[in-house]
């Protein structure tokens, strides 16, 4: 039985920010060397900690999953690992939430803590392979993962083989079901479910899939043990969690910073703009709430639940001052609309036609009642696609429209803001709403 | 041991034809795109009807299931 030590990793703090993943990124603008990795985090414990004993680390030190919803990663495991047959270990480092860049970053600047972290996943569930998802659009990001697993196999250092592929990029294929329907030889869409994956995943194996910051953590809790990971953390949640920060702030960028850290308290690391009202927590497929109902809150699922959001995949757009709400979430729900899979005709019709109620509130030119046409639709497409998308493009519109309330009235009374009459440079501060040139499915 | 019957749709499978809507007004609406909007929970009583409704579905996309309760 191996003996984490505690305490073995000092690592720096700053107000809500609290640098393990991230440890040394300010020294170095390249990927972490498979020596310098080890260095800085001494060698991962592979083939010296039991099954046993990593699952409960894992379970113990109260992991929860970095991808967006947020499920306890032992119960995970232990799931997994429960089913009779060999497992099968998918990393997910997709990201295609186009506000995020946590992941890549991660991938950029610590490849072997990801690689740690899917070795050691693969001994603790049973699995036979492993496999690193990527968007097949991030040539660059391809090159260095490859770089970094080729070093791992001159050093011999993983029993379970890790294959990295290149994924259609759309909205929808980071779905898990996608991933696994990619891997055993489909598109890149999402499947109907049941089977759940840990049931019947990749070449019908049960399969274990997290996102790669997930098995980054994954490894030093390996490391230095449960007790140490969850030192860490406030308001119920434990570790650290990276966070994208973006809009009206300084210094936009990747924050690690303490779970259960407030969102103001996440914000200010990136100097917030005194003058910004609203945020978008979560990204895309997030939420929108005024800075002053939510800036106490911790940027937890339990935490957010009142003010009905939810972290998502930690990004958090604070809306410049002379901006306008509305028409920032009528382009990504543009973007949304036209990210679907075009499989489940909720989502293929009741998107875009949200999208366009959106679009004639925006610019202030309703065509009859936009607002009412919305709140009906709101109401009826939620929990109706095979996956998540449709939910997640619903909940964005409605919160838009109730924290934007004020200005949603006077738009659909054609007395549109200001902001939203100056055309596109003003307003066009969010990333990539644009859809990506990819067609492919496969 | 009681059990009750549950509607389910596959989302992917189904093209919107309508049909369930037809044979089953009681327990299934279309939106306005034409897809059916389903009650979870089967009455006893709409026992054959849902039946009925699962069989014309000409994408098999309809479904009744014994749920244990």
């Amino acid at each position: 039985m191996s003996r984490p030590v505690a305490g073995q990793l000092a690592a720096p703090q700053r107000g809500a920010e609290l640098r393990r993943l991230t440890l040394g990124w300010h020294h170095s603008d390249r990927a972490a060397t498979l020596r310098e990795h080890a260095d800085r985090y001494g060698p991962a414990p592979l083939g010296r900690i039991s099954r046993h004993d990593l699952l409960g680390h894992v379970e113990a030190a109260g992991l929860t999953g970095r991808g967006g919803a947020g499920f306890p990663t032992g119960t995970k495991m232990r799931t997994v690992a429960s089913k009779r047959g060999p497992a099968v270990v998918v990393a997910n480092g997709m990201e295609s939430e186009p506000a995020s860049e946590k992941d890549q970053a991660l991938l950029a600047r610590a490849p072997h803590l990801v690689l740690d972290g899917i070795a050691l996943a693969a001994e603790a569930v049973g699995a036979s392979e492993a496999h690193l998802c990527l968007a097949r659009t991030r040539d660059w990001l391809i090159d260095i993962v490859a770089a970094a697993v080729g070093e791992r196999q001159q050093a011999g250092l993983d029993r379970v083989p890790v294959s990295v592929h290149d994924l259609p990029h759309h909205y929808v294929s980071s779905e898990e079901t996608s991933l696994v329907h990619w891997l055993n030889g489909g598109e890149a869409k999402p499947v109907t479910t049941p089977p759940r994956p840990f049931e019947r995943g990749v070449g019908k194996r049960p399969t274990l899939i997290d996102n790669v910051e997930t098995l980054a953590h994954v490894a030093l809790i390996a490391r230095y043990g449960a007790r140490w990971f969850s030192e860490a953390g406030r308001a119920g949640a434990t570790g650290t969690m990276l966070t994208t920060v973006t809009g009206a702030v300084r210094q936009p960028g990747v924050y690690e910073v303490e779970a259960g850290a407030t969102v103001a308290g996440v914000l200010s690391l990136a100097g917030l703009d005194a003058g910004s009202e609203a945020v978008l927590i979560g990204g895309y497929f997030g939420t929108w709430h005024d800075i002053s109902a939510v800036g106490g809150l911790p940027l937890t699922a339990a935490g957010l639940k009142q003010a009905g959001g939810a972290p998502g995949a930690g990004v958090l757009f604070a809306l410049p001052p002379g901006s306008c709400g509305l028409a920032e979430a009528a382009r990504i729900m543009r973007f949304l609309a036209s990210q679907g899979a075009q499989q489940c005709g909720p989502c293929m019709f009741g998107l875009p036609a949200i999208s366009d109620d959106m679009a004639q509130l925006a610019a202030g030119r309703p065509d009859g009642d936009p607002l009412g046409r919305m709140q009906r639709r709101f109401g009826v497409i939620s929990g109706r696609g095979a996956c998540r998308h449709p939910d997640g493009a619903v909940r964005m519109a409605a919160s838009a429209v109730r924290t934007f309330a004020a200005d949603a009235h006077s738009h659909a009374r054609r007395r549109p803001c200001l902001a939203s009459h100056r055309g596109g440079s003003r307003t066009s501060i969010l990333p990539v709403p644009r859809p990506w040139a990819e067609q492919e499915w496969r | 041991m009681t059990s009750k019957l549950r509607l389910t749709i596959d989302p992917i499978s189904c093209t919107g034809h309508g049909l369930c809507a037809d044979l089953l007004p009681e327990l299934i609406e279309l939106d306005e795109w034409g897809y059916p909007i389903i009650g979870d929970s089967v009455p006893p009583g709409l026992a054959a009807h849902a039946r009925r409704a699962v069989n014309a579905c000409p994408s098999l996309a309809l479904r009744l299931n014994r749920a244990a309760t």
